[in-house]
C-alpha cells in the first residue's frame, strides 16, 4: 500500500495527516510547534504514522505546508497552506466555495472552484486582530484556559462590545471591562463576536458564497463557528477534521503527485513551490 | 550588424552610468555651495529649466534610492524624531531628515533647493514643496494643471474648455520663467527652450516605442527592475541629449532583442503586469520572489504614470515653444493621473496586447494616493476580465511595514494557482 503524507506547520500546533490511495485520511498527528520547528514537524509525522503502524517507506510523497513548510526537512515539496486548505475542505465538504480558516496567527478567507483551485484570498496583514492570537490574549487576562473559552463564552445573555480591534490592546480591555463588573462570559462572547466581525469583513473581499467551510484550530471553539453564523447568516461545515484541513490538502496534492508520477503522459503537478 | 555582447544589457549599463554621473554632479555642486531646481515626476518642466542649464534634483528619485541602498529606515527615523507622523509619506519624511542632515545620501550629497517646482497631480507635493519654502527660504512655484482628476473624461486639443485650460498654464509657465530668471540671474532663451524640447520629443518617441516591444514573447526587459532604470533616466534627462541618446540606443538593444529571441529571462513562465509603486527595501529580492516561479514582469503601470505621461509619445510644437510646452503638460499629466487612478483601462487592453496571465496589486501604506481604491480598481478587472489577479502590501520605502515571509507566502499561493488553471486547462482541452 502506498501512502501520502502532508505536515501543516502552524504557528501553534503542527498537524499531520497520512491518507491512502483513495484520498482517505488514514492515520492523524498533533504536537504542540514550540521552538524546535522541525523536530515539532518530524513528531507530528512520527505520531501519525506510529498510531496506524505504517512504515516509513510505505509514504511515498510529503508535502509540508503553513509557515514552517520549509522545516518539514524530510518532506520531498512544499506548498502553501491557502491551496492546501482550499484543497482539503472540498474534499471534505465537496460543495464548498468558500473558506475561512483561522489560525494561531493569521486569518484567510478563501474563495474556491469547484476542484479545490484558489480563485482568489485574503488574509490579515502582518496583525494578528480577528486571529486565534486575539482569543488567547483575551484567555490570559481572563485566567481561562483555551479549552474552556467556547463553552463559557455561550453561557452569555448581555454581550459587552470590544472596541480594540488590537491583540495587544485586547488584554487592557477585557480587563477595563473586569473592572466594571462585567460577566466573564458576556466579556468572552464579546470577543468572540469581535473576532467574527473582523473574520467576515475578511471575507466578503472574496466574497462569500455557499457552502462555507471553517478550518484551522479555532473551528474547535463552539461559539467562535456560532458568532460566525450569526454574523454571515449561514451555516457553516465544520466537522472534527477541521483543524487538520491544512495538512489534509497538502497530503492531497503529496497523492497527485504520487499518480502523476505512475502515470507516464500525465502532466507533472506543477502546484509545489520550486 | 552589432554583436550581442556589445548590445546586450547596454540599457541597464549606461542608464545606472548616468545616475552615477547626476548624482556625482549634484554631490560636486553641493560641495560648492551651489543649488538644485526641485521638482516632481509629474509636470517636471525639466526643459524649461534646463534651458537656464539648472541642476535637477527629483525627491522623489533621491528617497527612493535610499531605500535601494537600505538606509531608507535610519532617515524615516530620524524625521519622526523631529516630528514628523509615520503615516505621512516616506519620501517626504526620508528627504525631510536628508535637509536636516545637510543633503548627506547614501550616494553622495545632495545640494540645497534654489526652488521648488510643483504642480498639485500630487497633493502631498504641494505641503512638500511648502516645507523647502520654510526651511530654506526658496520659491515653491505651484502649478495648477485643471482637470487631471476626471478619470478618461478630457477635453482634447481644440475644445473650448482645453483650449482655455492651456491658457492658464501657459499664464503660469510664464509667471514660472520669470521666477527663474529672477533665481538664477539669468536671460531666458527661448532657443534654448526649444532645443530642449526637441530632445524630449526624441525620448518620448523612444519611451512609447520601448512599451510597445515588450508585447513581444519573450519580454526583453524586466517592467519592474529594468523599468526603474529607465524611469529614473527618463526624468532625470528629460530635455537633454543624452536622455534623448539613451532611449535612442534602448530602443537599439531592445529592437535587436526582439528580433534575436533574447529575453530578459530564459525560463518565461507567466507574464505578469504589476499595478503600483514597487518595494524598494527589498527591491531586489522582491521580483525574485516572482521570478523563481517563472514570474516575469512585462508590463507595470508605474512605466505609465511615473513617466509623467511620456507614454503619450507627444510631439512638443517646437515653433510655438511654450504654447506647446503647456499642452504637452496638460496632456500628460492628465494621462499619468489616469494611469495611476484608472489602471483598469490600460489593464484591459494590456491582457492581449501583452498576453498578460496574471495582475500583481501593490498598494502602499505610506502613499494613500498611489493605494486608494486598488482593491475596487482590482475587483472591476476580475468582474470584467477573469485575469487572475493578488493584492499584497507592503512599502516603497519603510521596511519596518515589508514582512518578506508574509509577501512569498501570497506570491507562492498566487502561482500555485496559476500553475493549478493551467493545469486543468490542459486537462479539459486534452
Amino acid at each position: 500500500m502506498a501512502y501520502a503524507a502532508g505536515v501543516d506547520v502552524g504557528s501553534t500546533q503542527t498537524k499531520a495527516v497520512v491518507i491512502d490511495e483513495q484520498g482517505e485520511i488514514i492515520a492523524r498527528g498533533l504536537v504542540d510547534t514550540g521552538a524546535n520547528v522541525v523536530q515539532a514537524a518530524q513528531n507530528a509525522f512520527d505520531q501519525a504514522i506510529t498510531s496506524e503502524n505504517i512504515q516509513l517507506e510505505e509514504v511515498e510523497y510529503v508535502i509540508g505546508t503553513g509557515y514552517g513548510r520549509y522545516r518539514v526537512t524530510f518532506g520531498n515539496a512544499q506548498v502553501t497552506e491557502i491551496s492546501c486548505h482550499g484543497r482539503g475542505a472540498v474534499h471534505l465538504f465537496p460543495e464548498t466555495r468558500t473558506v475561512v480558516d483561522m489560525g494561531g496567527q493569521d486569518t484567510k478567507a478563501i474563495s474556491v472552484s469547484e476542484s479545490g483551485e484558489i480563485v482568489d484570498f485574503c488574509m490579515n496583514d502582518k496583525c494578528a486582530a480577528g486571529t486565534g492570537r486575539f482569543l488567547g490574549a483575551a484567555a490570559a487576562a481572563l485566567a481561562i484556559p483555551l479549552n474552556d473559552l467556547g463553552d463559557t463564552a455561550l453561557k452569555s445573555s448581555r454581550p459587552v462590545k470590544i472596541s480594540t480591534t488590537c491583540t495587544v490592546f485586547a488584554e487592557s480591555e477585557v480587563l477595563a471591562w473586569l473592572g466594571k463588573g462585567k460577566k466573564v462570559e458576556d466579556i468572552l462572547w464579546g470577543v468572540h463576536k469581535s473576532i467574527a466581525t473582523r473574520s467576515a469583513g475578511l471575507m466578503r473581499r472574496v466574497g462569500v458564497n455557499r457552502d462555507i467551510t471553517f478550518t484551522g484550530g479555532v473551528s474547535r471553539n463552539a461559539a467562535m463557528v456560532t458568532a460566525l453564523e450569526e454574523k454571515l447568516g449561514a451555516p457553516l461545515n465544520v466537522s472534527d477534521q477541521c483543524h487538520y484541513i491544512g495538512a489534509l490538502g497538502a497530503a492531497l496534492f503529496a497523492l497527485d503527485h504520487i499518480k502523476s508520477s505512475r502515470s507516464p503522459g500525465v502532466m507533472e503537478d506543477s502546484t509545489c513551490t520550486p | 550588424m552589432q554583436d550581442k555582447a556589445s548590445i546586450v544589457g547596454r540599457g541597464n549599463k549606461e542608464g545606472a552610468s548616468l545616475l552615477r554621473g547626476w548624482f556625482s554632479s549634484l554631490s560636486e555642486a553641493a560641495e560648492r555651495g551651489d543649488k538644485a531646481a526641485y521638482v516632481f515626476v509629474m509636470g517636471s518642466m525639466n526643459e524649461l529649466l534646463k534651458s537656464f542649464d539648472m541642476l535637477i534634483s527629483f525627491p522623489e528619485i533621491t528617497s527612493l534610492q535610499m531605500a535601494v541602498r537600505h538606509v531608507a529606515h535610519e532617515y524615516l527615523q530620524e524625521a519622526e524624531d523631529y516630528g514628523y507622523s509615520p503615516d505621512i509619506c516616506g519620501y517626504v519624511k526620508s528627504d525631510v531628515a536628508l535637509q536636516l542632515r545637510g543633503g548627506q545620501h547614501p550616494m553622495g550629497r545632495i545640494p540645497k533647493p534654489s526652488l521648488s517646482v510643483i504642480t498639485n497631480a500630487c497633493n502631498t507635493y504641494i505641503k512638500w514643496g511648502e516645507i523647502w519654502e520654510r526651511l530654506h527660504k526658496v520659491p515653491c512655484c505651484g502649478l495648477d494643471v485643471p482637470g487631471h482628476r476626471q478619470l478618461g473624461v478630457h477635453s482634447q486639443p481644440g475644445d473650448e474648455q482645453f483650449e482655455t485650460d492651456r491658457a492658464f498654464v501657459e499664464v503660469q509657465i510664464k509667471e514660472l520663467i520669470t521666477t527663474v530668471e529672477g533665481v538664477t540671474g539669468q536671460k531666458f532663451d527661448i532657443d534654448k527652450l526649444r532645443q530642449c524640447m526637441a530632445y524630449t520629443n526624441q525620448m518620448s518617441q523612444s519611451w512609447a516605442r520601448l512599451l510597445e516591444l515588450n508585447r513581444t514573447t519573450p519580454a526583453v526587459y524586466n517592467a519592474l527592475t529594468d523599468g526603474t532604470i529607465f524611469l529614473g533616466v527618463a526624468n532625470g534627462f528629460r530635455g537633454t541629449q543624452e536622455g534623448a541618446d539613451y532611449f535612442k540606443n534602448l530602443v537599439e538593444e531592445m529592437e535587436y532583442k526582439v528580433a534575436n529571441g533574447i529575453g530578459t529571462t530564459t525560463d518565461e513562465k507567466h507574464r505578469i503586469s504589476f499595478v503600483g509603486v514597487p518595494c524598494y527595501p527589498i527591491f531586489r529580492r522582491f521580483n525574485e520572489i516572482f521570478s523563481e516561479w517563472g514570474g516575469t514582469f512585462v508590463h507595470s503601470t508605474y512605466l505609465w504614470f511615473a513617466s509623467g505621461g511620456t507614454n503619450r509619445g507627444f510631439q512638443y510644437d517646437l515653433d510655438d515653444p511654450i504654447r506647446s510646452l503647456a499642452e504637452g503638460t496638460l496632456l500628460s499629466v492628465r494621462d499619468a493621473m489616469d494611469s495611476m487612478f484608472d489602471q483598469t483601462t490600460i489593464l484591459k487592453t494590456a491582457i492581449d496586447d501583452y498576453g498578460l496571465d496574471g495582475v500583481i496589486y501593490h498598494p502602499i501604506k505610506s502613499c494613500r494616493t498611489v493605494s486608494t481604491g486598488l482593491a475596487d480598481s482590482r475587483r472591476q478587472l476580475i468582474e470584467d476580465t477573469g485575469i487572475p489577479t493578488l493584492i499584497i502590501e507592503s512599502d516603497m520605502m519603510d521596511r519596518r511595514v515589508v514582512s518578506e515571509a508574509q509577501l512569498k507566502n501570497r506570491i507562492d499561493a498566487f502561482f500555485e494557482g496559476l500553475n493549478s488553471r493551467r493545469q486543468q486547462a490542459v486537462v479539459r482541452g486534452s
